[in-house]
């Protein structure tokens, strides 16, 4: 932005921050409206106020207060996290093989990941059903780990792929030249410099396992191993005839919560142009 | 420190491709051995089989008396710069510089000790917490130079390493990897394409040509007898000028007028079989304005008349440029410079370099009488491109 005139930067900034600013509210104004549902008080909730006239946590309380919503934020927690891990786990191996290694079938492989990558999910859910039933899997941990990996490892081997071309192979050599073995070089310089790789890659499964509705909701039917987006459609109120809109907000706010965080404990690692000084540019 | 054997090195691709071709070079202890020739020739491919990137697929390597080719890279003890200097992005200027001696597993002192002492030798002292991005194109070269040195290997190995510097590093860069290798002593191959790296660097170079070697040989002797048409262009610049000729009753026919052959290069055409129909060649500094000649060795030498087309004078000497009509001269070799030099333009007669005294009175645009010496013109057989004036004195 260097040499431009000042009025015309000036002009350009407030632009710039206004579209900004109209889209960052345009995609956070839902978000807001959940945390201002989620603060009401049962009396209050229709009431059609952004800003509460109380704030209550009568209902972070109340969903507190049931076994219901606690175990399926545990089950949330495992299973993305096991499904997250041993995606990224063999999305490295399979996508480090694809950028670097030349072997017979490559090319179909990748295309078989991307086809299962773009297969629409709704159609699986019933043959699935059956298969989790059949191996008597449905309704556990692994009935919803198994087909989150399925649909996360091509997701993971994409990104992990792009990342391992990046990465000038001549460092590679370099390490053999310098003494390392294959493990070493793996180790002591492909493996730092994909870390962003990595980090960016188990954000995107993370959040994929972690937001899957339609999954959870087919292949689970008991508390056991329902996940909060499938808990939250059983929410009710306290009883029939209470909205349970308040819970369902105040639950939607918490889960939320551990997707924040994991984005600001990875971001920092997630530096752009690490590679830059290895080989001239 | 040790020395180098290749004998009948080839490297076949699985495809069939044949990128080197029974490669015999026997490199001394303590030789600075470079490879020479335009991209594709097998040169690059040569080092990395030299390295262990790379599998042999026919022949022996050699390395101290000891049979390598089955050894990886890390069991040889070789150190090797990149063009790309391959430097580790995430470690520092000494992390990068220590690493081949954290791996070997060094104990920390000595660690301290021989990184200290490499970029003393390099100038890269106050630079050891930087890490490469914030390095500039020099430094970062120097660098991938110490991590070479810092674990004295058995030979270092460099593919193209100035390529990627500019003009003016380069030329002092080539000076300091000269002396390094020299206070040194390790044995060393270097790969470049750049000619005069090859002519100003090297013990000795080797210049190949489709992953077959052409010629080696001291850098001047490679310049004063090239064994083909190829090496004579490739070697020297200004390179040298090809003119077509025909041999007839010791007497030499060709665009630059006809001229007696010297009883020496009379001699040494009558074991070659010339054929009539040869490639004169003509290196730019054995030319000279006639009218600073005198007399006896005009008569020697060939004289022409031509119109001066460019001229550039570099204080020292001038570079008359001339353009005479005729057929240029052709042959498999010489298209195969033409391809590597990108020069695919036909100018439409024959173009001469000549270099002469600053004291020449040739003016741009100007007739001027030239006269360049007989005895130094050099015979090349068009088809097969062999030199028909080579000795080995």
């Amino acid at each position: 932005m260097a040499g431009i005139g000042g009025a015309d930067t000036t002009q350009k900034k407030v632009g710039w921050g206004l579209l900004n600013a109209v889209v960052v509210a345009y995609a956070l104004f839902p978000v807001l409206w959940i945390l201002s549902l989620s603060l009401k008080s049962s009396k209050t909730l229709a009431d059609g106020n952004l800003i509460p006239r109380e704030i209550s946590f009568e209902n972070y309380s109340n969903i507190f207060a049931t076994t219901e919503f606690i175990r399926a934020l545990a089950n949330s927690i495992g299973i993305a996290i096991i499904a997250t891990v041993v995606a990224v786990v063999f999305g490295t191996m399979a996508a480090y093989a694809i950028a670097r290694l030349d072997f017979p079938g490559k090319n179909l492989l990748v295309g078989v990941s991307l086809l299962i990558a773009m297969f629409p999910q709704v159609s699986l859910v019933s043959p699935l059903f059956e298969i989790e039933r059949g191996l008597g899997i449905f309704d556990t941990w692994p009935g919803l780990i198994l087909p989150y990996i399925t649909f996360a490892l091509p997701l993971a081997i994409y990104t992990l792929s792009a990342f391992f071309r990046e990465i000038p192979w001549e460092l590679e050599k370099a390490a053999k030249m310098d003494g390392a073995t294959p493990g070493q070089a793996f180790r002591r310089v492909i493996a730092p410099l994909a870390a962003p790789g990595v980090f960016t890659t188990a954000i995107l499964v993370f959040i994929f396992c972690w937001n899957d509705f339609l999954f959870a909701i087919s292949l689970t039917s008991t508390e056991q191993s329902r996940t909060v987006p499938a808990a939250l459609s059983f929410f009710t109120g306290s009883s029939q005839f209470e909205d349970p809109a308040g819970s369902i907000s105040a639950a939607a706010v918490v889960i939320t919560i551990p997707i924040i965080l994991f984005v600001l404990f990875f971001q920092r690692r997630i530096v752009a142009g690490l590679t830059s000084g290895a080989v001239k540019g | 420190m040790a020395e180098i054997v290749l004998d009948k090195v080839t490297k076949r691709y699985p495809d069939g491709a044949l990128a080197v071709q029974e490669v015999n070079l026997e490199i001394a202890d303590g030789e600075f051995v470079i490879l020479v020739g335009p991209s594709g020739c097998g040169k690059s491919t040569t080092l990395n089989m030299i390295a262990g990137l790379e599998d042999i697929t026919e022949g022996e390597l050699r390395i101290g008396g000891q049979r390598v080719n089955e050894k990886a890279p890390k069991d040889r003890d070789i150190a090797m710069v990149f063009q790309s200097y391959a430097l580790y992005p995430h470690m520092t200027v000494k992390e990068n510089m220590a690493f081949p001696l954290r791996l070997a597993k060094v104990d920390n002192a000595t660690v301290e000790k021989k990184v200290a002492d490499a970029a003393e030798i390099l100038d890269l002292a106050q630079h050891l917490d930087r890490k490469p991005a914030n390095l500039s194109g020099g430094q970062r070269q120097r660098v991938a130079m110490g991590r070479a040195i810092v674990r004295n290997p058995k030979a270092f190995l460099m593919d193209e390493p100035l390529s990627n510097l500019d003009a003016k590093l380069r030329v002092q860069m080539r000076t300091s990897v000269s002396r390094i290798q020299k206070q040194l002593g390790t044995t060393t191959v270097y790969v470049t394409h750049d000619q005069t790296e090859a002519m100003t660097l090297g013990d000795r170079v080797v210049v190949m040509r489709g992953g077959i070697v052409q010629q080696m040989g001291a850098p001047q002797f490679l310049y004063e007898h090239p064994a083909n048409l190829f090496v004579a262009g490739f070697i020297g610049s200004p390179s040298m000028n090809f003119v077509p000729a025909s041999l007839a009753d010791n007497k030499l026919q060709s665009v630059l007028g006809e001229v007696t052959l010297t009883d020496r290069i009379r001699r040494l055409l009558e074991g070659a079989d010339a054929p009539r129909e040869v490639i004169v060649g003509i290196r730019p500094e054995h030319f000279e304005d006639a009218s600073l000649v005198d007399a006896t060795a005009k008569t020697d030498g060939g004289v022409f008349t031509s119109q001066v087309e460019v001229l550039e004078s570099m204080g020292s000497d001038k570079f008359a440029h001339f353009l005479l009509s005729g057929e240029q001269a052709t042959s498999a070799d010489l298209a195969d410079l033409a391809k590597d030099t990108g020069d695919d333009t036909s100018v439409g007669g024959i173009s001469l370099v000549t270099r002469l005294s600053a004291s020449s009175g040739a003016k741009e645009g100007e007739p001027s009488e030239i006269w360049f010496d007989a005895d130094k013109v050099q015979l090349f057989d068009p088809s097969t491109g062999k030199n028909l004036t080579y000795t080995e004195r």
